[in-house]
């Protein structure tokens, strides 16, 4: 239609040209390199070297090995458990900020939330070892004051610590952004609900919680992602049952020298990790739309 | 003597939308000019298109004689209030005032000297030394004002500077702008979708609707003789009704409700053609008819069929036989006049002079 | 609500048990930690700078994370204003992708980046672990840069145009003043970050290893574990106080812009 859309390009390329810093680095630091793990799966490590013939022989040992099998299944089991408690224990709280904190106080309830999470993880972890402990403080503590003349044994080296830690490691991630949808709900509807006949209780679940799930999906997915790669708490607090995918795919590169097998289970639970990711977004596909 | 501002077929496309269609505009220097229209319709993009925010896609625009293709915001001579004000919130109002000053020639006294003056012209003496972000709404308008006339542009361009404003300081505002620019003599280019701000202030007015001018007038013009029925019903009240024209050499039409009448050649657009039209008259042109009060040329019969009472204005709609919808009617409230009741029949008074006819 | 209150205290609770733990057991005399406790000291504490593996560990890790703080800041600035001024193709999955290491688990970020860099033939040490640190950081400075680019009102820069300067001295003049403390807060927050993070620094720290890296080490002696406390209390007290100074900052911006707080970080 003949219009001159010069404009246009200089501003697309003005754009461009500043985001083109971050974007090469982002492609050189983490495209590149993930090319590189995907490439790498379908290698062979021969002593030193590669053997770069395709095959699909590291994958066929990942799906049968039932090691392998059951270190991904509980990766996947452990995350979502830590997904449903870290989401269910965060909601409540991300409802009290948003509802029931005065406007000029949510900041400082928010920065008392992100506080811990900002300090170091390792410490953090190791601390909740210490807490847990045969001898550690909970059991110590308890003894003391005599509630139990046992020290507890589940709460230590088992999935149960694992849980509990990274719940709390992952407060920050799930609390934000289920917040940020509440703040976002016209306070309005609330009352035209009430005002229609809803009580205060089928309020929340017909209005408030539908309007609340695209932060609840957000806080899900940013929980779920990174919690089934954790390397430190499985290590550290997991015991022989609580180890994961992600210390397998340490050992396979640091101990056993075998970076194709441990490229091809990064690259396994990066899949299935998508996967998942994708179907629950798909299952809640009906809360996202219109939420832009 | 040449325009200060020539607009030639000026043209502005985002993608495929066509902003700006073919606008050809002269403004005086001096001149007190208002870009009027609906929102959407452009008169920002126009505005910017002069200041060099915004690139014409074809035409030209030449300001003082200059051909302004080419050079860019920072060296025209036009300097512009923004509609949010753009105050900058880091520096104090001295600073913000004395902004366009950094690389002046002058001595920091002269500066400040400067900077005091045109605070005082404004309004704002003794406000220097107060944080930007420490002002009301129409004491940033001033600052933006102050800082804009600092650099004695050619051209001050104004962007809705009052929209922001409520009612009474808005109204104020309207008469200082319109003593400010006749002090300083620069001409002024304001945007506004308010129609009574831009009568109220300008010496001419362009009306645009969907990136074109429709009308082009001062502003007795304008609202006396809208040349198309959409600038008519845009700015103010306006009736209208439907007319045939039987001659058109002499201008003899049939006006439903209203009857047969001529009018004068200023009254209608040019090449009118025989048959179907429209003639529009606006409220305060028709009157009804009370004792003693003397009639205006012509009479015709009509019942209250609705009535607003505002005080110091009565509005009424009537019916009147054969014009297919009410018609209305605006009337001063003044001694000796009742206020009639729907129902009521009247007397409707008018004057033949008051008409203008619209091609259909 | 009262039940609510206190729900959310209890949660408070904690969420701050373990780091309210640190400094208790760091001036703890006995050295297991558990209850109850046996007396006072600041052996640790005085203990710290003998350790030179420790003061070389902690020297490499800053040098590192002011590195990394640098850099994503300055990543994060373009994109941030890319994004805010600039409508270009393909922005939003463009953008997207910028984002992702901030979800991606970071043993994968770790494992790939080791694999390329043995693969081109070089050799692990600060600089390939500030490779790692400024991928994860950039994400979490464009969160914090991009409200800041965002709130700023595009008049403002065209007012500066409008009244002389040239783009480059708007942006000196009026853009950065205004966004400043956004960008004091994200650099403040990628050198945290980097500070702390150990996985990345496992993986691609050479013979000198970063200040986690080291604790990770040492955790394996139980009678290191005091001394480990009394740096974590450091540590943690250092963390703090940088956030405090980053949430004053971000504040300070805020009311700079004229603008309503309406939460914290990301
Ligand atoms: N940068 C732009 N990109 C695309 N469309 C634009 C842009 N600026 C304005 N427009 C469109 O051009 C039309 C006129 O806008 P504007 O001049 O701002 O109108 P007004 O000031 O009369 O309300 C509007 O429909 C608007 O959506
Ligand atoms: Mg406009």
């Amino acid at each position: 239609m003949g219009a001159p859309l010069a404009i246009l390009n200089t501003e697309n390329k003005k754009g461009l040209a500043l985001i083109s810093a971050p974007l090469g680095y982002v492609i050189a630091m983490l495209a590149v390199p993930l090319a590189a793990i995907l490439l790498i799966s379908f290698w062979t490590q021969d002593f030193q070297t590669f053997d770069t013939t395709p095959t699909l022989n590291n994958y066929r040992e990942a799906v049968t090995d039932p090691l392998y099998r059951e270190l991904l299944f509980r990766s996947i089991r452990i995350a979502g458990l830590v997904t449903l408690v870290t989401v269910l224990l965060a909601f409540p709280i991300a409802y009290f900020i948003s509802f029931h904190v005065a406007p000029s106080r949510k900041s400082l309830w928010l920065f008392l939330i992100t506080i811990p999470f900002w300090t170091s993880y390792l410490i953090r972890v190791f601390l909740w070892k210490v807490i847990l402990g045969f001898n550690g403080v909970l059991n110590s503590g308890l003894q003391t004051v005599g509630i139990i003349d046992e020290p507890l044994t589940f709460i230590l080296y088992n999935a149960n610590a694992v849980v509990i830690t990274l719940a709390h490691a992952f407060a920050p991630f799930a609390i934000l952004p289920i917040f940020v949808a509440l703040e976002k709900i016209d306070r309005s509807l609330l009352e035209a609900s009430q005002d229609l006949g809803e009580s205060k209780l089928s309020t929340f679940f017909r209005v408030t919680l539908p309007l609340a799930m695209p932060g609840v999906v957000a806080a899900v997915l940013i929980v779920f992602i990174p919690t089934i790669g954790d390397y430190v708490t499985p290590r550290l607090v997991g015991g022989p049952d609580g180890l994961m995918i992600a210390n397998m795919i340490q050992v396979q590169f640091l101990r056993l020298n075998n970076a194709p097998m441990g490229a091809t289970l990064a690259v396994i639970a990066m899949l299935s990790v998508s996967l998942i990711a994708l179907l629950f977004v798909a299952l809640n596909r009906r809360y996202l739309r219109g939420s832009r | 003597m040449t325009a200060l501002i020539d607009l030639k077929n000026v043209n502005k496309y985002y993608g495929d939308y066509h902003a700006l269609r073919g606008i050809n505009l002269e403004i005086a220097q001096g001149e007190f000019f208002s870009l009027l229209g609906p929102s959407g319709c452009g008169k920002t993009t126009l505005l910017r298109t002069i200041a060099g925010f915004e690139a014409p896609s074809d035409g030209t625009l030449h300001i003082a004689g200059a051909d302004m293709n080419g050079v860019p915001a920072n060296a025209r001579p036009t300097n512009m209030v923004f509609q949010s004000y753009a105050i900058f919130p880091h520096l104090s109002v001295a600073e913000n005032v004395g902004f366009g000053l950094r690389k002046a020639q002058m001595s920091k006294q002269e500066k400040m000297k400067s900077v005091e003056e045109a605070l005082d012209m404004v309004g704002l003496k003794g406000f220097r030394g107060r944080a930007a972000h420490a002002l009301s709404g129409g004491q940033r308008q001033r600052v933006a004002l102050a800082r804009a006339l600092i650099l004695k542009p050619k051209v001050l361009l104004l962007d809705e500077p009052l929209s922001a404003l409520d009612k009474k300081l808005r109204e104020q505002m309207q008469s200082e702008l319109r003593r400010l620019q006749r002090q300083v003599g620069i001409t002024f280019i304001l945007v506004t979708h308010d129609q009574e701000e831009a009568l109220i202030m300008s010496d001419r007015v362009a009306v645009m609707f969907e990136g074109e001018i429709a009308q082009l007038a001062d502003p007795q013009t304008l609202y006396k003789r809208p040349v198309t029925r959409k600038v008519g019903d845009f700015i103010g009240v306006m009736n209208f009704l439907p007319a045939t024209v039987k001659d058109a050499a002499a201008i003899d039409l049939d006006v439903a409700g209203l009857g047969a009448v001529t009018i004068a050649e200023d009254q209608a657009p040019s090449g009118i053609t025989p048959g179907a039209a429209e003639v529009g008259i606006r409220p305060e042109m028709m009157s009804i008819l009370f004792e003693g009060e003397p009639d205006r040329g012509q009479i015709t019969q009509a019942t209250i069929k609705d009535r607003a009472y505002y005080g110091d204005m009565t509005y009424y709609d009537v019916d009147i036989e054969d014009a297919p919808k009410p018609i209305t009617i605006s009337m001063k409230n003044m001694i000796g006049r009742p206020v009639l009741e729907v129902g009521d029949t009247a007397r409707v008074s008018w004057d033949a002079r008051s008409l203008v006819l619209f091609s259909a | 609500m009262k039940s609510l209150r206190t729900y959310a205290i209890l949660y408070l609770i904690f969420l701050y048990a373990p780091i309210a733990l640190l400094p208790i057991f760091a001036f703890n005399d006995a050295t297991i930690i558990a209850f109850p406790l046996t007396g006072f000291t600041t052996q640790w504490f005085t203990e710290l700078p003998q350790i030179p593996a420790l003061i070389d560990s902690v020297k490499n890790s800053l040098y590192i994370a002011v590195i990394t703080a640098i850099l994503s800041t300055l990543l994060g600035i373009c994109a941030a204003r890319a994004a805010a001024k600039y409508s270009f193709r393909f922005k939003r999955p463009i953008m997207g992708f910028i984002m992702v290491p901030l979800v991606l688990p970071e043993i994968i970020v770790a494992v790939s980046l080791l694999v390329i860099l043995l693969q081109l033939g070089l050799s692990l040490g600060a600089w390939t672990v500030i490779m790692g640190h400024v991928l994860i950081c950039t994400p979490f400075c464009i969160a914090i840069l991009n409200s800041a680019f965002q709130n700023l009102d595009p008049a403002m820069e065209e007012a500066a145009i409008d009244l002389g300067e040239t783009p480059w001295s708007t942006f000196r003049l009026v853009t950065l003043p205004l966004v400043s403390p956004a960008i004091i807060s994200a650099l403040l927050i990628s050198f945290t970050i980097s500070l702390d993070e150990f996985i990345i620094a496992f993986f691609l720290t050479g013979t000198e290893p970063t200040l986690p890296v080291y604790l990770w080490s040492q955790l394996r002696f139980p009678a290191r574990i005091p001394v480990v406390m009394a740096l974590g209390t450091i540590l943690v007290a250092g963390s703090i106080l940088l956030l405090i100074l980053a949430e004053m900052m971000r504040r300070r911006g805020l009311r700079r812009a004229g603008l309503q707080d309406k939460g914290g970080f990301l």
